[in-house]
């Protein structure tokens, strides 16, 4: 592996760690407040265990979010100290709102873990919102922060130096929009079906009331996020069909610029020959899909240069994954409102709870693979249209050992993290028996 | 603009240095009494532990938005004890949650009690080395040198090492003084004090050993020194206050003690500031960088500075609520 192989891996595994731990730290907080607020509601002694439970479980996310997000926030610069020398005044705006947010975050976090008998009830309620709300903002920002990776704006490109900086309009970039809604309806997808799904597979094990109302105030978010997302998904397609229509090429292996331009589903791209083998295509259905028309052209591959496109396989499998998982996961929340109006106890089917169990990763995938899509597709760009990744390389050579030590790391901490929940699970269901 | 952004980013490394340290120190603490101090200081940090290291946070972000050379140089030259740091603050973070909240059984928090006690040890220590690089002036951005010459010499040295240990004993001072404070046992009063004491006297011989191994590095440290009016107020105050500290912890003042502590800490901060500015990094083969040479535009800095000012006010609040609701009582009562 070369040294910027090496770099880019170890920015994407660095990043593709980080982004579990963001998510639930962002999501776990709404539900922790929906079940506290139950229990001050109904006086229900379940919820106030759940909530405790959980808070638990996001102290220990919140802290591995906190220490991986503080690896990247130097791993920018350790990596990539070019782009950040350029890019770090001009798109510094979200990443200041950023750190507030996390801020108040860990603030408010502070005293809710701490605080359940040192603090007035409703108090304590509304400073779980705040963890919940600052979570959120703060999602928000760092992706306006990557969305102007991909549009850029904000500068004037004169001479290999970026004069005329505007950070607001930086910040308001064109991208930033699209982005954000479809990350943080992903966030609570996934984390609301991973959430489900350990509650299904335990209650399979153990009847307790006390999973069951987990998976409903879980699925209570992700079956809404679920059907939002494919039409989020769809604006953000829109969006990169404008901006970086290469890359929307490269998702659909579209190499030809063509009118009526088909859907492609599946397939193995062959960039040699510029050709797809046994895809399904719909005719026009690109085009409606990237433009609203059945008949707008739709640019190939071929009106760029070759060495500007991104990695075509990766991006399109990626792609392919991600919209497959995502109408499966729509397809279990349609399930589920159907079930809630037509049915009678049938959220506890064994049928259902299996399905749930089997859904209990796949978000957290569909958000790595979404994640591989932009990144790999806005390639080799770093600064689309302006800066090449591999420019904006460290000089330091033997990047390889540093990324096999952060991975050897992230590795240790994944299976600490899953054998620690593991146990705190199983002590939750001796305290019952 | 830059000036006052450059301000907040003392205070928050400031901040960072007195409220982080006490708590990296907390884990050098435990190790140094062999356990006789753990949980006292992690009892009393637990709550507010995830505010106290995002000061780190904010030093990083006001670095790449305000001072973008400052953050590419050193995180290219210095990358490897840097990269050392960021591992010994996973592993530290970790082991520090999970210690806290893995259920109750001997082994596992045997482990993460000495994962978490060493690694703050190493971290302490190359955070001191890191400061040591950025201070000394051995950084060299011709990278056509040798990897040596770029990537290890710049750290490889008495002076780094000298601060590394400064650093470990001061973080650890910091952590002691801080826990006198949540004590309410007599006896562990007169024990942490004792710890105290000791830990001033190795500060002031390896404060002494700073500038020695910097005179042997071939660096006027103690020159510069003596050239800044600043900071030789501030070295003195530092020192006035060594006395004051002891009288104090013969009395047994808590809270007190943490402001001498906290004010001395500073005094150190500033006096070093004092002999930097406005030089931010000493380059060997080239012009130093400086504030001005290192600024982002005037837009930039001047939106920066909008959101730190915002953020201060949403943010200092929030954090004086934190404290009082945790802080400043003695009864150590379980959180849940
Ligand atoms: C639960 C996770 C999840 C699911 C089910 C989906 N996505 Fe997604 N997608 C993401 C999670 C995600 C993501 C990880 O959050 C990304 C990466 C960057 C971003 O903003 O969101 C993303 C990016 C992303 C992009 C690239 C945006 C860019 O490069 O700027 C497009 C075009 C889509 N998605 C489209 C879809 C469509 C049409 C889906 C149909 C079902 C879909 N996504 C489901
Ligand atoms: C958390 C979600 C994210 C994930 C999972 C992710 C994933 C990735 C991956 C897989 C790569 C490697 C691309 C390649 O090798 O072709 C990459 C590169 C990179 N990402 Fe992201 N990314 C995320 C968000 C962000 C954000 C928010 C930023 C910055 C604000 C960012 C900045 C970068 C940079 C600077 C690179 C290296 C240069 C490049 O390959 O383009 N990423 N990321
Ligand atoms: C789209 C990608 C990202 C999302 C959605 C995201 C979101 C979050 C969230 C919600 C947190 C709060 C911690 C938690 O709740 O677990 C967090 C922590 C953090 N993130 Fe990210 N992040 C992303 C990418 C990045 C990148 C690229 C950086 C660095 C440049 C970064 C730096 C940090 C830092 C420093 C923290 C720790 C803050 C603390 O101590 O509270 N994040 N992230």
């Amino acid at each position: 592996m070369d040294e910027f192989m090496a770099a880019r891996m170890q920015m994407g595994v660095s990043l593709g760690f980080h982004i579990v731990f963001a998510c639930i730290g962002m999501v776990m907080p709404w539900f922790m407040f929906v079940a506290e607020w139950k229990w001050q509601r109904t006086n229900n002694p379940v919820y106030l265990e759940l909530a405790k439970a959980w808070s638990k479980g996001v102290a220990i996310f919140f802290a591995v979010g906190a220490v991986s997000g503080t690896v990247l926030s130097f791993e920018l610069g350790m990596l990539w100290p070019t782009f950040m020398k350029h890019a770090g005044p001009i798109f510094g705006m979200p990443f200041s709102w950023e750190g507030t947010a996390f801020f108040v975050e860990a603030i408010a976090l502070g005293l809710f873990l701490y605080g359940w008998k040192r603090l007035n009830k409703k108090v304590h309620l509304y400073i779980g919102m705040i963890v919940g709300i600052s979570g959120v903002l703060s999602g928000i920002f760092v992706v306006s922060a990557n969305a102007w990776m991909n549009a850029p704006s904000g500068f004037d490109w004169i001479n290999g130096q970026a004069e005329n900086i505007d950070p607001v309009a930086a910040m308001f970039n064109k991208a930033w929009f699209s982005q954000a809604h479809h990350m943080t309806i992903a966030a609570f997808s996934a984390t609301g079906f991973a959430v489900a799904g350990v509650h299904a597979f335990l209650y399979l094990r153990n009847k307790l009331e006390i999973h069951y109302k987990a998976i409903t105030i879980a699925l209570a978010f992700a079956s809404v996020a679920a059907v939002l997302q494919p039409i989020s998904g769809d604006l953000a397609a829109k969006n990169v069909a404008k901006l970086q229509p290469a890359k929307l090429a490269a998702f659909e292996s579209h190499f030809e610029t063509q009118e009526k331009a088909p859907l492609v589903i599946g397939g193995i791209p062959d960039v040699e020959n510029k050709d797809i083998k046994y895809a399904i295509k719909i005719p026009g259905m690109l085009s409606f899909l990237a433009h609203g028309d059945f008949n707008a052209e739709v640019k190939g591959l071929e009106e760029f240069p070759k060495e500007e496109w991104p990695p075509v396989p990766i991006t399109h499998y990626s792609f392919q994954l991600m919209v497959a998982l995502g109408s499966f996961l729509m397809l279990l929340a349609v399930i589920f409102w159907a079930g809630t109006f037509k049915w009678k106890n049938w959220l506890t089917k064994k049928w259902w709870l299996k399905l749930l169990i089997i859904a209990t990763p796949l978000g957290f995938v569909a958000i790595e693979a979404g994640w591989i899509v932009t990144e790999v597709g806005r390639q080799p760009w770093i600064i689309y249209g302006i800066m090449k990744t591999k420019d904006s390389l460290t000089p330091m050579p033997g990047i390889q050992y540093t990324f096999y030590t952060i991975s050897a790391v992230y590795l240790l901490l994944t299976f600490v993290v899953t054998w620690l929940l593991s146990r705190q699970i199983k002590v939750l269901h001796k305290n019952y028996l | 603009m830059a000036e006052a952004n450059l301000l907040i980013l003392v205070v928050s490394l400031l901040l960072y240095v007195v409220l982080g340290g006490a708590d990296f120190g907390g884990g050098i603490l435990e190790l140094l009494t062999k356990g006789k101090a753990s949980g006292v200081v992690s009892r009393a940090i637990a709550p507010v532990w995830e505010a106290n290291h995002v000061w780190l946070i904010l030093v990083v972000v006001i670095l790449f938005v305000g001072f973008p050379s400052v953050y590419s140089t050193v995180l290219t030259t210095l990358h490897i004890p840097v990269l050392l740091v960021l591992i010994g603050i996973i592993f530290r973070g970790s082991a520090f949650t999970f210690r806290h909240y893995d259920i109750d059984e001997v082994r596992p928090k045997a482990i993460y009690s000495a994962i978490f006690q060493y690694s703050s040890l190493f971290t302490t220590f190359f955070l001191g080395v890191t400061l040591g690089g950025i201070i000394l002036g051995e950084i060299s951005t011709n990278y056509q040198l040798g990897f040596y010459q770029i990537y290890i010499h710049p750290w490889l040295n008495w002076f780094s090492f000298a601060m590394g240990i400064f650093m470990v004993l001061l973080f650890a001072f910091l952590a002691a003084i801080f826990s006198i404070g949540e004590l309410k046992d007599d006896k562990q009063v007169a024990y942490f004090s004792r710890i105290s004491k000791r830990l001033i006297i190795a500060l002031v011989l390896v404060g002494s050993l700073v500038f020695l191994s910097a005179q042997i590095s071939g660096h006027s440290l103690f020159s510069d020194f003596l050239h800044s009016p600043a900071s030789n107020v501030s070295i003195v105050l530092a020192t006035l206050a060594l006395p004051l500290l002891w009288v104090l912890l013969n009395k047994n003042k808590g809270n007190l003690l943490r402001l001498v502590a906290g004010f001395q800490t500073t005094m150190i901060v500033s006096g070093w500031f004092a002999i930097q500015s406005p030089i931010l990094v000493k380059i060997k083969d080239d012009v130093d960088i400086t504030v001005q040479n290192s600024s982002a535009p005037y837009q930039t800095q001047f939106y920066l500075f909008i959101v730190l000012v915002v953020g201060v006010l949403i943010i200092l609040p929030s954090m004086v609520y934190l404290y009082k609701t945790f802080h400043f009582e003695k009864n150590g009562t379980e959180p849940y």
